[in-house]
């Protein structure tokens, strides 16, 4: 099989994922087979990303141009590292996840399962264009797919709060992306002719240095779902979603679809040499420590568990556009780096915050004193996941921290020494927004024992959530284990 | 060879409207008017391939050469409105109403089919013809018919609705006849060529100043520039619903042809827009019909006043396009005639669909029905993603290059006011979706007996779905199409 034939194949396999859905789903009402078939197929897609590795990894740029949609600007792919990890990303989760949701679904007797897997599929087809988009408009087009497709998702309970969530979601990310992203493109294909990614950047050195501040903090603030304040709204609010959404979606694709669109456009629209320095990498840093340690600050005031992890993705998401805004080969490293550690990391959190949910209908940090004891497995993963993307190793999460460090330091800015301390004061908030939860979970007291049982008196029996919830979520946490020792894979893939 | 069958573009329809009313057989006045819509629909076809590339074909009824007789000149121009306008009735003319408009009954529904094939003459008329008298009596034809076919929706409004435009549509064509009259006294000719090579517009000429005026005037109620607009919301929302969708998809279409004509080939866009700065009007007025109409449709609580507020606005881009005077934005406003025919008319072949089914299309009346109907409300949600400019549709297409046109011309600003207006746009189109899917029905309006519309209905308002899709992704024949018109515009030819 060409590249070429592999990266059509590796983008229609969810579309097929999402027929199949409605096949099996809708037409034949046999929902056993459509959930046999979501995961296979995802398998399938991770397979046909994971062909594209050996080639990228090789230096090779597999490329599909589809057609011409306007003069100039094609419909075409092109896959290069950062894309090619954040497609890995999205389809090996994409696997566990469409198990997850599965045990999720069903234990927790959600409706419309058919249409919520079918949207799900579509939405990995739009995240995967996203990932080998070669240009801005091939980019711009699968990336508002992705708003549409998850809309369905988020407003899946069709509740009121569920319709008022939709409102804010579709409202904050369509006006960013049409008022600013769509703007920034424009403006780029006034100034350039052009609009390919292209190594080096496209915009030349005879633009302004008033212009490229403006410019990128359109692009920023444009890719909304990047969730930088102050456009960080839609974010908590999509945690109305089932949670196999807010795990996969809100905080691997979609999430990830905005911080790795400024990551591609900072080295291939702007170019690492024209930003190293100026003045709009020293403006988005300082935008992007805000938002880290803002949202930190605000996650630790969250009962909900949903909404303390969506604020910690903010926090998290922001270290990746720290890294994009320092314009150096380390920072995006650690950016990269990120895309893949915090995926890991913060998808079991949300798929532990589904569990407990599941098992125990409960959503509030302050409700889960003593549940460590009866779901051992769920709040261990938790554990190792908020070690994580709290950074400590031997996690994964560890490596990305590092380079951003030391990425921080080879910025040249006379206050650069602020931005370590930021980052090491982030890491300390973190501690203490995930931290409560786990020490709750083992030795807080739980309430029904009484005031006179003591703690580790009563033993409970183990009663976890259905094991296709447990395992995804153990397995994604052995797999935050596991990439702090393939680091060097991908400092080897992400060397710019 | 072409140039003899180019003349029956308007005959065809013009002679098939009497054998309608010879005939008075309703079942075949309505395959027959289909058959001579799809004849008309190849011809354009035919038209635009031969002439596309620059050629020009030209006819002289009556064999008189053009200073004394009648020519009619067919350029990219005009054989790009004259395939939209085809193919656009084409459609609207292959959706199975069930009966037609309630006014009609069976015994006259023959009638309706003879007034439906004069309007479409009247505009393939205007379209084709070179000669300004012949437009006016060809815009008359297409007017007249226009008020009749309003008038015959169900509603009692429908007929005060057809009145009313009546009033404007004749304050318009007045205006119309007195700019012309003004040119031929300038000018001794009433071929537009002719009178584009004799005419030296100045300033200081106020004959020519006024003749521009009074056409600009007169064509802009036509085309309902905001703020002389006020007949097209009631038109529409009371007119039979395929009259809504076909007027929606060309009347306006075919008048922004005119302004286009008049403003570049005849005065010449040298003078319009550097001397005489048309666009210090043009813009302001632009742009405000795409805030203030926008925002007027975020009111409405009936579904086809909503889009007919949606049109003028919508009509605000298009004029905008044309007040940039470059090709870009040009050809943006161009090819958004074409975008914006593919999803206003499916929009209002859906409302066809919904009367049909639900009865009323207040939105009041559409909760749930997302669920009862979900091709039909599939099909509006694919329209409405247009509208807003969505990539992937024809409406992003048409937003790219007039903003594309608008940063050529250094107006920044306006840029960012064209992507702001289309946030207006989300906001009622994200109204009616939420209406259909996620507002539960009132206790008073069951909607469990609501079943999906019949295929004669869904098949055409689908076709214009798909059609919003595939020319968003395909623009050879849309875009393409509307640059060279363009640029043929702005070098002052036709």
């Amino acid at each position: 099989m060409s590249s070429e034939t592999t990266i059509l194949v590796a983008l229609l396999l969810p579309v097929l994922a999402a027929v199949s859905c409605l096949f099996f789903g809708g037409g034949l009402s046999r929902p056993n087979l459509r959930d046999i078939a979501t995961p296979l197929i995802g398998a399938c897609t991770f397979a046909a990303v994971w062909r594209l590795a050996g080639d990228v990894l090789a230096g090779g740029r597999p490329e599909l141009v589809l057609f011409e949609v306007l003069p100039g600007v094609e419909l075409a792919f092109q896959v290069e590292p950062l894309g090619l990890l954040y497609g890995l990303v999205a389809s090996g989760l994409w696997i566990v996840t469409s198990i997850y949701a599965v045990g999720y679904m069903r234990g927790h007797h959600e409706q419309n399962q058919t249409r919520f897997f079918t949207f799900f599929a579509l939405s990995i087809f739009a995240a995967l264009g996203i990932a080998f988009a070669s240009n801005l408009f091939t980019l711009f087009l699968f990336y508002e797919a992705l708003t549409l497709l998850t809309f369905p998702l988020v407003t899946h309970h069709g509740t009121d709060e569920a319709r008022r969530a939709g409102r804010i979601y579709l409202g904050i990310l369509l006006f960013t992306s049409i008022s600013f992203l769509l703007f920034a493109i424009l403006f780029t294909w006034r100034l350039t002719g052009t609009i390919e990614f292209t190594p080096g950047g496209i915009l030349g050195a005879e633009t302004s240095s008033g212009m490229v501040t403006v410019l990128l903090l359109l692009y920023a603030f444009g890719a909304g779902k990047a969730a930088l304040m102050p456009f960080h709204r839609w974010l908590p609010n999509a945690m109305v979603a089932p949670t196999p959404v807010s795990a996969l979606l809100h905080a691997v694709a979609v999430v990830k679809a905005g911080v790795f669109a400024i990551l591609k456009i900072v080295v291939y629209v702007f170019g690492l040499d024209l930003l190293r320095g100026s003045n709009a990498s020293l403006t988005l840093m300082t935008i992007a420590s805000f938002t880290m340690l803002m949202a930190a600050v605000i996650a630790i005031r969250q009962d909900n568990l949903k909404a303390r992890l969506a604020y910690s993705t903010i926090s998290q998401l922001a270290y990746i556009v720290l890294g994009a805004a320092m314009a150096t080969a380390t920072g995006i490293l650690a950016g990269g780096m990120q895309i893949a550690m915090h995926a890991a990391g913060k998808i079991t959190l949300f798929f532990c915050a589904g569990a407990i949910l599941v098992a125990t209908h409960k959503k509030k940090v302050s409700e889960l004193d003593g549940l460590g004891r009866t779901m051992p497995w769920t709040f261990a993963a938790f554990f190792l996941a908020s070690l994580s993307i709290i950074g400590i190793p031997p996690l994964g999460g560890s490596w990305a921290k590092w380079y951003l460090m030391v990425g921080a330091l080879e910025t040249g800015f006379a206050w650069q020494a602020a931005f370590l301390g930021v980052l090491m004061l982030s890491s300390l908030l973190a501690v203490f927004y995930l931290m409560p939860v786990v020490v709750r979970g083992f030795f807080a007291a739980s309430p029904s024992a009484g005031p006179s049982g003591s703690a580790g008196g009563d033993r409970k029996p183990i009663a976890e959530a259905p094991f296709l919830c447990v395992a995804p979520l153990v397995l994604t946490a052995l797999l935050s284990l596991a990439l702090f020792f393939v680091a060097g894979d991908l400092a080897s893939l992400l060397n710019f | 060879m072409i140039e003899k069958i180019l003349v029956l573009e308007v005959v065809l329809p013009l002679l098939a409207a009497p054998v309608c009313v010879l005939v008075r057989h309703p079942r075949f006045c309505r395959l027959f008017s289909l058959g001579v819509v799809a004849a008309c629909f190849a011809i354009a076809v035919a038209l635009l391939v031969e002439v596309r590339g620059g050629g020009v074909i030209s006819y002289q009824l009556g064999g008189w050469p053009p200073p004394l007789g009648i020519e009619y000149r067919v350029s990219t121009v005009n054989a790009y409105l004259l395939a939209l306008v085809t193919s656009m009735a084409l459609v609207v003319f292959s959706f199975d109403s069930r009966g037609g408009p309630p006014r009609v009954p069976e015994q006259r529904r023959h009638l309706y089919y003879a007034v439906f094939l004069l309007c479409i003459s009247g505009l393939l008329g205007i379209t084709i013809t070179g000669d300004a008298f012949n437009i006016f009596v060809f815009l008359e034809i297409s007017s007249l018919s226009s008020y009749i076919l309003v008038s015959l929706g169900g509603h009692r409004r429908a007929v005060m609705s057809a009145f009313y435009y009546l009033v404007m549509g004749t304050i318009g064509g007045v205006f119309f006849m007195l700019g012309v009259g003004l040119l031929y006294q300038a000018t001794g000719t009433l071929n537009l060529r002719d009178i584009a090579a004799r005419l030296e517009p100045s300033l200081d000429d106020r004959g020519t100043v006024l003749a521009l005026a009074l056409l600009v005037v007169g064509i802009s109620i036509k085309l309902a520039v905001f703020p002389l607009h006020h007949w097209l919301p009631n038109a529409y929302s009371f007119a039979p619903p395929k009259v809504s969708a076909f007027l929606a998809a060309t009347a306006t279409k075919v008048s922004f042809y005119l302004l286009a004509m008049v403003l570049f080939t005849i005065f010449g866009a040298p003078f319009v827009f550097e001397e005489l700065r048309l666009q210090a009007v043009l813009l302001p007025l632009s742009i405000l019909a795409m805030f203030l109409a926008s925002s007027a449709a975020i009111f409405q609580t009936d579904l086809r006043r909503l889009l007919a507020y949606s049109s003028v606005a919508q009509i605000g881009y298009m004029t905008l396009g044309l007040s940039t005077a470059n090709a870009t934005g040009l050809a943006g406003g161009l090819v958004h005639l074409f975008n914006h025919a593919v999803m206003k008319g499916g929009l209002f072949l859906v409302v066809a669909c919904l009367l049909y089914r639900v009865g009323s299309v207040h939105i009041d009346a559409l909760a749930g029905i997302g669920r009862r109907m979900p091709l039909t409300s599939a099909a509006l949600v694919i329209g409405g993603l247009s509208l807003i400019g969505v990539p992937g549709t024809v409406g992003f297409v048409s937003k790219w290059y007039l903003v594309s046109g608008v940063l050529e011309r250094g107006w920044t600003a306006a840029a960012v006011l064209i992507l702001l207006s289309s946030l207006l746009a989300l906001v009622y189109v994200g109204k009616v979706v939420e209406v259909l899917y996620f507002r539960k029905p009132a206790e008073t309006q069951p909607v469990d007996h609501v079943r999906e519309a019949p295929l004669g209905m869904l098949a055409p308002a689908w076709v214009l779905a798909v059609a919003a899709v595939f020319f968003g992704l395909t623009t050879d024949w849309t875009y393409g199409v509307a640059r060279e018109a363009a640029e043929l515009l702005l070098a002052g030819g036709i």
